[in-house]
């Protein structure tokens, strides 16, 4: 087996900006991103979507770059660019030939130094956030099913229950004044990780990352939202409308335990074992085996958050089964991981698509677009959580490592009705008019 | 409705910006092309910061081949090539992909059919060797097309929900009229009446190296790849039929609209467009150029326009959509439904003013760097460069394509700008599809042009009482 390793070099600024450098200089390209550490977990009670509407004023100019000129100048450089809010960071990227890196930082430390937004700005992008919640939520089939639907019936915490994209009274609710209070708040270098991948040499890009950051003054140390859950007690439920689409669908979520323990490495791999397409566990009983569903499978979201989150397993059945009979037969194939250990037979090949999977999420994962996105997301993410971005070198061990009898156990302790949350999606069955 | 829009992308000079420093060469991968005796042309490009590799075997037939006698045969025959072969069944071909970290997709559009697959290095040999046993020897199990057919029902009823793909569908019905483009999705009873048989018939008249496409790109020498490839794909002799004549799409005049109601829809989706060119068209690299400008990209006008400044709508775009015999230009935006009017408005009037004022110096610059560093970037992945790869061969354009993309955007002035707008842009002649609640866009939506309703299913339907 041919071990990959990424070569990392990481500094941090007088101002607490902590500096990450991946040198690849086989393509003049390089991808450049900074997260800061607020997500819409993490966002003013009673103020639902507020961080993800707060990301796109980040691009409605800055001191010295007005609106659009961030987005015009990275353009003409020959760049891409973007921005997505997560549960725990928000992140802004872009990727450009390398000839731009100097005006990317320039650009990147404008914003983080100063926003300057003004109200008309401000219901710009409210009513431009309300059409993509339109667009990718309330006029689709199974829009925001389950990330949104999900949490509510999960968890007990307003951080990890509430609606992340946000009630629009909360939108219309929110000014200038909220705007300019939350950039303060969480904003400030000393929460915040800059990251540089592809052709560059790391000397010179932290010397330039000094010299565009380093002088943008620290803030206090942002307050951390309590995301403790209460302890769960009994199998929690909820039922949602699907207003288009004609199949139920059933979402089902076990919680993780915290990052980076035993247990976390070995849910990972009965993750692999019950999804990941159709080999998948869940896939074959549910699909290929019963005939109950049209579609199952699922995923754990777990090296890019840092708080409670589950594995989810989606199901869209067809009509002629109950929700009971689904639900009955998806717990036969939880029963399984729980009753036997996983044969090497199963073990060794999940082990190598997991193995090929970080692959490709490192070289892309967002598409051919953005190269070593992926790697800027992960070194990102192992900074601000881990405190260590060369865990991008060593985590795929924790998963490799994991023996049949670990994941057993685990199964056994994680995979229980009092950990996990059903959400049922049941179509309204819309009348056509002729 | 005033249109006295001052782009902001003209109006503000830079000036604090660092200067770009020196560009560095893009160098795209050296290929190993070869026609193998069968017909079988073989592109191989090394990329070997990954230790993976990725493939694509393209056949030249797609869904225009049957969409007069079996609507969407082409893609159902794809999907259940993948689910069966002489020696392997369904779990078998499953087990072995992630025995090997791989991904296997398989599909057909209107004029190609194709079997994709990516996977580590370390088993380059067999996952070519399971993408030849599925191209060769796919043996269409019964259970398995059943099984695909009921899904293909599922996704069918979703898809007749989504207005994106009911724009998609309605405008390329007005836009290609008896042209099988026309149809991109079968009806339920179409998918209802396919035999198994007419599968495999299709498999075996089409799924032939002759006049295929073999692309490999990763981490590999590639003199050892292209014997394995020889050893693995050079044997198979099949013949490859030659395309029937389609009939021509009709010609478009005067604007009109086409109302997909979607009842209670709280969200209208705008689709517009009209006939455009193909890549091999000598106003391709103009055309590029001028959309990237109009709406190809996020610092575009009608993004500054009906996004930046009036708020409308999340993600509007406009685009080049190039197929093998026709091309055609599109328009979208989904608005709040309140400003359908509002945003056709503006969408035409940024149409107009492409046609009329020149473009200013640094816009075109900004254009043209923007389109230039882009494609660059697809250099430094495998998938990047498997795409451009497959675009150069498949499309059969010049060998030197990538390499002087640059140079001929770079040589375009405001005048090529003007000329492919003028040519292309054909605002006055306009198909108008709008997919929403007709109660609440229809009026406004009429004011465009003669106004046809359609109900989600593609039928007819009377215009509603207003």
């Amino acid at each position: 087996m041919k071990k990959l390793h990424i070569p990392v070099e990481h500094t941090t600024l007088a101002n607490g900006l902590r500096v990450v450098a991946s040198p690849d200089r086989s393509a003049p390209v390089v991808t450049v991103g900074v997260y800061y550490q607020i997500g819409f977990r993490l966002e003013p009670h009673g103020r639902s979507g507020f961080a993800h509407l707060f990301e796109h004023m980040m691009f409605q100019g800055s001191e010295n770059a007005g609106k659009m000129e961030h987005i015009r100048l990275i353009n003409s450089s020959g760049g891409l660019l973007n921005g997505t809010t997560h549960y725990d960071i928000t992140n802004y990227f872009e990727s450009v030939p390398s000839n731009a890196l100097e005006r990317v930082l320039w650009l990147e430390a404008d914003r983080m130094r100063a926003l300057k937004v003004d109200d008309e700005n401000l219901r710009n992008q409210r009513d431009v956030v309300k059409e993509e919640v339109r667009v990718n939520v309330m006029n689709q089939p199974y829009g925001g099913f389950p990330w949104l639907d999900l949490p509510p019936v999960a968890f007990r915490n307003w951080p990890n229950a509430h609606n992340f994209y946000g009630d629009f009274a909360d939108l219309d609710a929110a000014t200038l004044h909220d705007v300019q209070s939350f950039f303060r708040t969480y904003y400030a270098p000393n929460n915040a990780v800059l990251l540089m991948v592809g052709d560059l040499d790391p000397a010179q890009a932290f010397a330039l990352a000094k010299r565009y950051f380093e002088d943008i003054p620290p803030g206090p140390t942002p307050p951390r939202a309590d995301v403790t859950e209460p302890p769960q007690i009994e199998e929690r439920r909820g039922e949602v409308e699907e207003k288009f689409g004609p199949l139920p669908a059933i979402a089902i979520g076990y919680t993780l335990p915290k990052r980076e323990t035993r247990d976390w490495y070995a849910m990972g791999i009965v993750d692999r074992v019950l999804h990941g397409g159709r080999a998948g566990r869940v896939h074959r009983k549910l699909v290929l085996e019963d005939e109950i569903a049209v579609d199952a499978d699922g995923s754990a979201e777990m090296l890019d958050t840092n708080g409670p989150t589950q594995m989810v397993s989606r199901i869209f059945h067809k009509p002629e089964f109950t929700s009971e009979q689904t639900i009955a037969a998806y717990d036969e194939v939880i029963r399984g991981v729980r009753e036997a250990r996983i044969g090497e037979d199963e073990l060794d090949p999940v082990k190598v698509k997991l193995r090929a999977d970080y692959y490709s999420m490192l070289e892309g994962g967002m598409g051919s677009h953005m190269p070593r996105f992926g790697l800027m997301h992960y070194l990102a993410c192992f900074t601000l959580f881990d405190g260590d971005p060369n865990r991008v070198n060593t985590i795929l061990d924790g998963f490799l490592n994991v023996a049949a009898a670990e994941a057993q156990a685990a199964a056994q302790k994680i995979l229980v009705p009092t950990n996990r949350a059903v959400l049922i999606r049941r179509p309204v069955a819309l009348e056509m008019t002729p | 409705m005033t249109t006295t829009n001052v782009p902001i992308s003209s109006a503000t000079p830079i000036t604090n910006a660092p200067a770009l420093g020196p560009e560095r060469p893009v160098a795209w991968p050296k290929r190993t092309v070869l026609t193998l005796s069968n017909g079988m042309q073989v592109v191989l490009a090394e990329s070997r910061n990954f230790p993976k590799i990725s493939a694509q075997l393209f056949f030249r037939r797609g869904n225009a081949i049957v969409a007069k006698t079996n609507p969407g045969l082409a893609g159902m025959t794809a999907t259940v090539v993948r689910t069966g072969t002489a020696s392997r069944n369904s779990r078998q071909i499953e087990e072995d992909l992630r025995r090997m970290g791989a991904d296997l997709g398989s599909h057909a559009g209107a004029d190609t059919s194709a079997i994709s697959i990516s996977g580590l290095a370390e088993f380059s040999r067999e996952l070519l060797e399971l993408v030849a046993d599925l191209a060769q020897n796919a043996n269409f199990p019964e259970d398995e097309f059943e099984r695909e057919r009921r899904q293909r029902f599922e996704e069918l009823r979703v898809e007749r929900t989504t207005p994106g793909f009911l724009a998609g569908e309605r405008f390329r019905r007005v836009l290609f009229g008896e042209h099988p483009y026309a149809i991109i999705a079968p009806s339920e009873d179409q998918v209802a009446a396919y035999e198994r048989e007419q599968l495999v018939e299709f498999y075996r008249a089409n799924y032939v190296p002759s006049d295929s496409l073999l692309v490999v790109v990763g981490d590999f020498a590639a003199d050892e790849m292209l014997g394995q490839v020889q050893r693995i794909f050079g044997s198979w002799k099949a013949p490859q039929s030659p395309l029937p004549e389609f009939p021509a799409p009709p010609r478009h005049s005067g604007r009109k609209v086409h109302l997909v109601h979607l009842p209670g829809s709280v969200q209208t989706q705008i689709l517009l467009g009209n006939m455009g060119i193909t890549r091999r068209d000598p106003d391709w690299y103009r055309m590029v150029l001028a959309n990237s400008i109009y709406g190809g990209a996020f610092h575009s006008r009608l993004v500054l326009n009906i996004r930046e400044q009036k708020g409308y709508t999340y993600s509007p775009r406009s685009g080049n959509n190039a197929l093998r015999e026709y091309g055609y230009f599109t328009v979208n935006a989904a608005v709040r439904n309140e400003v359908v009017a509002a945003t056709l408005t503006e969408i035409f009037y940024e149409m107009d003013r492409m046609r009329s004022v020149p473009v200013k110096p640094e816009e075109l610059e900004s254009a043209r760097n923007y389109l230039t560093g882009v494609f660059s970037l697809g250099v430094a992945t495998q998938d990047g460069v498997l795409g451009q790869l497959s675009t150069v061969y498949l499309e059969r354009l010049p060998e030197d394509y990538l390499e002087t993309y640059r140079a001929r955007i770079h040589e375009l002035t405001a005048t090529d700008v003007m000329a492919a707008a003028r040519r292309h842009f054909d605002s006055k002649d306009s198909e108008i599809v709008v997919v929403g609640d007709r109660d609440q866009i229809a009026e406004q939506a009429a004011l465009f042009g003669d106004i046809s309703e359609y109900n989600a299913h593609g039928m007819k339907i009377a215009s509603g009482s207003r």
